[in-house]
């Protein structure tokens, strides 16, 4: 027996899953729920919504909770767990839990046979004379009861040109492992629960890096990866009572990379092949561990300092505000550091305030970013400065001093003590090494002054309490350099060699165990 | 007899006094030049007075730009370490034509300068050497160096140099060189 083959299956099939679907969709919302958590596994309660308010029902508590409801003849309404009991009157907002009042944000209603209470009766009465904790999160819909792990974790994506990041935040704390399986990373979290929306995050665009990321199981999250995407590197840190988990993820370059704005060839001009972008760095795998956290980026002058100014009316406090930014995405979003501006915008800020922004924070490292001046217009080229001082100082600083100060609960301890302005004179071989570090990573790619290392008093240095280095990227009185430096393609160069000397001295950091 | 001995006595007890009012009004003026000694400086451009000179090494800044270059020059004698210390800056700070370049911004003017026992010399500069800064950080070494150099350079008494503006202590001239206290030669800026 044969069958013949109906042309037109295919569309009456795709009609009947169209209709199908339009039916299911044209249904009204599930009723609201709450989602109840506990050791034995999750169940739904259902809820009841009158107004603004939910209400749940007593008879749908008393099953989980072992909780006795019963209602007298004047009419209260007395929930009963292991001999505690609590009092609910119709018409009060009121609960006497114990003989301790709490407010509620309703009073009980009835429904037919049914008693409800607002769901906040959970947290606000149960929750007094139950044995376990019970945590109602009501935004995400939960009721977590006992001692049961199910952080909130919240997800932040940030593209960031050729390289996009994915913050995932886990409160409290609980730590995760990242795994990749073919176009997807899975991120499996050490808990019971997790308490996300879903999604997590909203669909990204179909070519991005990434286009999605979805809840999996009650623990798993995947990140659904874009066609751009070309590598990955996570870093997690303890962020107060949050765990911070941080994925890097590195895109593909285009082999067609258009030429920077502004280097278009003009008209009547033969066309110039379009220089090479700047390298993105590659993504640092395996690093080992180390104590390196923060780095302070300083934007020289600002305000009505204007710093040096060239011809064509470039002033070095905005070139030093845009590359400091970009490095600071840049260290940021590849290393995972924690990067401050000793400013972020167009103000004057003293000299001992940047330093000590620095200092305050515990900074690792210390770069001041200036753009140099000459009274020979022919001077070009970038430098990386020292802090120098004059031998008695140096002398005063290393005789130090210590100051034997009480401590709570008796006792004493001994500070040491450093004159402020002489900070800089113990971190002088490290700062000499990141310079050194600076200036290989310089040699190939920005163009270096005859002098690429030198040493000054320089007051924004002098005070730093760590490695220290001031870089003058190059010199806006010349004029063919201060169209350079004012150029996007030099700021990504230069700040790519900044990351790549910092990535450097942060290695050595590690390797010598807080001492490169 | 008595008389004319009585006149005598008289004129010779006049006399003391008249010497002794002079050489008493005297002797302050000496005393008043311990230290710290200071002088006034004449306006910087004026032409050294015609009268005994010395050769100083003045300093500008060198063809690349990068570092000062050495130059001596014949400039007016001053009696003194202070008085001279005093011309080498008035020298210094002259305007100057091609093909010197001067890292002293142009329309500063010395207020006065001040010697210690201690070797320190402290130069009081008129506001322009921060108003007409055109800054970075190169042009301000070369600047404060200008000045550290050339009185330690040229004044074996002189061992360091502090700038002043206005009479008052600076943080910097454009906002990188330390001018807290005083420098000692830097000869690693000059070619």
């Amino acid at each position: 027996m044969k069958f013949r083959a109906i042309p037109q299956l295919p569309a009456l099939t795709l009609a009947l899953l169209l209709g199908l679907a339009a039916v299911l969709s044209s249904q009204p919302p599930a009723p609201p729920s709450l989602t109840l958590l506990s050791k034995e596994g999750r169940r739904a309660l259902p809820l009841t919504l009158v107004g603004d308010q939910e209400f749940v029902a007593l008879d749908d508590l008393a099953g989980p909770f072992q909780i006795a409801v019963r209602e007298d003849a004047l009419g209260a309404v007395t929930v009963t767990y292991k001999g505690k009991t609590i009092v609910l009157t119709p018409d009060q907002a009121l609960a006497s839990v114990s003989g301790r009042l709490v407010s509620l944000p309703a009073p009980p209603s009835r429904s037919g046979r049914r008693w409800l209470v607002p769901v906040e009766f959970v947290s606000r009465a149960l929750a007094l004379i139950y044995d376990a904790r019970l945590d109602l999160r009501k935004p995400s819909g939960l009721l977590i009861v006992g001692d049961v792990r199910v952080p909130k974790v919240a997800v932040r994506f940030d593209p960031l040109g050729n390289a996009a990041r994915l913050t995932i935040d886990a409160t409290p704390r609980a730590g995760s492992t990242v795994t990749q399986d073919a176009d997807r990373l899975t991120i499996k979290f050490d808990a019971d629960a997790l308490d996300a929306l879903n999604p997590p995050l909203a669909p990204q665009p179909a070519q991005g890096i990434v286009q999605g990321v979805r809840l999996v199981d009650q623990t798993t999250m995947a990140v659904d990866l874009g066609p751009r995407f070309a590598g990955f590197r996570t870093t997690s840190q303890p962020v107060d009572d949050t765990q911070r988990l941080v994925i890097d993820l590195l895109a593909l370059v285009p082999s067609d990379t258009p030429a920077p704005p502004g280097q278009s060839p003009q008209p009547g001009q033969p066309a110039q092949p379009a220089p090479p972008p700047p390298a993105e760095p590659p993504l640092v795998f395996g690093q080992p561990p180390s104590a390196f956290h923060t780095i302070a980026i300083d934007a020289g002058h600002g305000g009505d300092d204007e710093g040096v100014k060239s011809g064509e009316g470039a002033k070095e406090k905005d070139l030093t505000l845009a590359v400091a930014r970009r490095a600071k995405a840049v260290v940021e979003a590849r290393l995972g550091l924690r990067v401050l501006l000793t400013r972020d915008d167009d103000r004057n800020v003293p000299l001992d305030e940047r330093t000590a922004i620095a200092n305050n924070n515990k900074a690792d490292l210390f770069v001041s970013l200036h753009a140099n001046g000459s009274m020979r217009p022919s001077t070009t080229g970038a430098s990386i400065f020292c802090a120098a001082f004059d031998k008695d100082a140096a002398q005063t600083a290393a005789a130090g001093g210590a100051e034997r100060l009480p401590t709570f609960g008796g006792g004493s301890r001994d500070i040491e003590l450093v004159p402020w302005d002489l900070a800089q004179t113990r971190h002088l071989d490290r700062s000499e090494r990141f310079a050194e570090f600076v200036e290989a990573q310089f040699r190939d790619r920005v163009p270096l002054s005859s002098r690429a290392i030198d040493r000054a008093p320089l007051r924004v240095l002098e005070s730093a309490n760590m490695p220290a280095v001031l870089i003058e990227l190059g010199y806006l009185t010349n004029a063919e350099q201060a169209k350079l430096l004012t150029s996007e393609a030099f700021q990504a160069t230069a700040v790519q060699a900044i990351y790549e000397a910092i990535v450097r001295f942060r290695d050595a950091f590690a390797a010598g165990g807080g001492t490169p | 007899m008595t008389v004319r001995r009585l006149l005598a006595v008289g004129v010779l007890l006049l006399t003391a006094i008249v010497v002794g009012t002079i050489v008493w009004l005297r002797v302050p003026r000496f005393t008043s030049q311990a230290t710290p000694r200071a002088a006034a400086a004449p306006a910087p451009t004026a032409p050294a007075p015609p009268g005994r000179k010395i050769k100083a090494r003045l300093f500008y800044v060198g063809d690349d730009g990068m570092k000062l270059t050495g130059i001596e020059r014949d400039i007016a004698y001053g009696e003194g370490a202070t008085e001279q210390a005093r011309e080498i800056v008035a020298a210094q700070i002259a305007p100057v034509v091609d093909p010197l370049v001067s890292a002293v911004p142009r329309g500063t003017a010395l207020r006065a300068v001040f010697l210690t026992q201690g070797g320190e010399a402290y130069v009081d500069l008129s506001r322009d050497v921060i108003t007409a800064h055109p800054g970075g950080t190169l042009n301000e070494l070369l600047t404060v160096y200008t000045f550290v150099n050339a009185l330690t350079v040229n004044l074996p008494a002189v061992t360091s140099v502090q700038l002043l503006v206005d009479g008052k202590e600076i943080d910097t001239l454009s906002g990188h060189i330390d001018l807290r206290q005083p420098l000692a030669k830097n000869l690693s800026w000059v070619q």
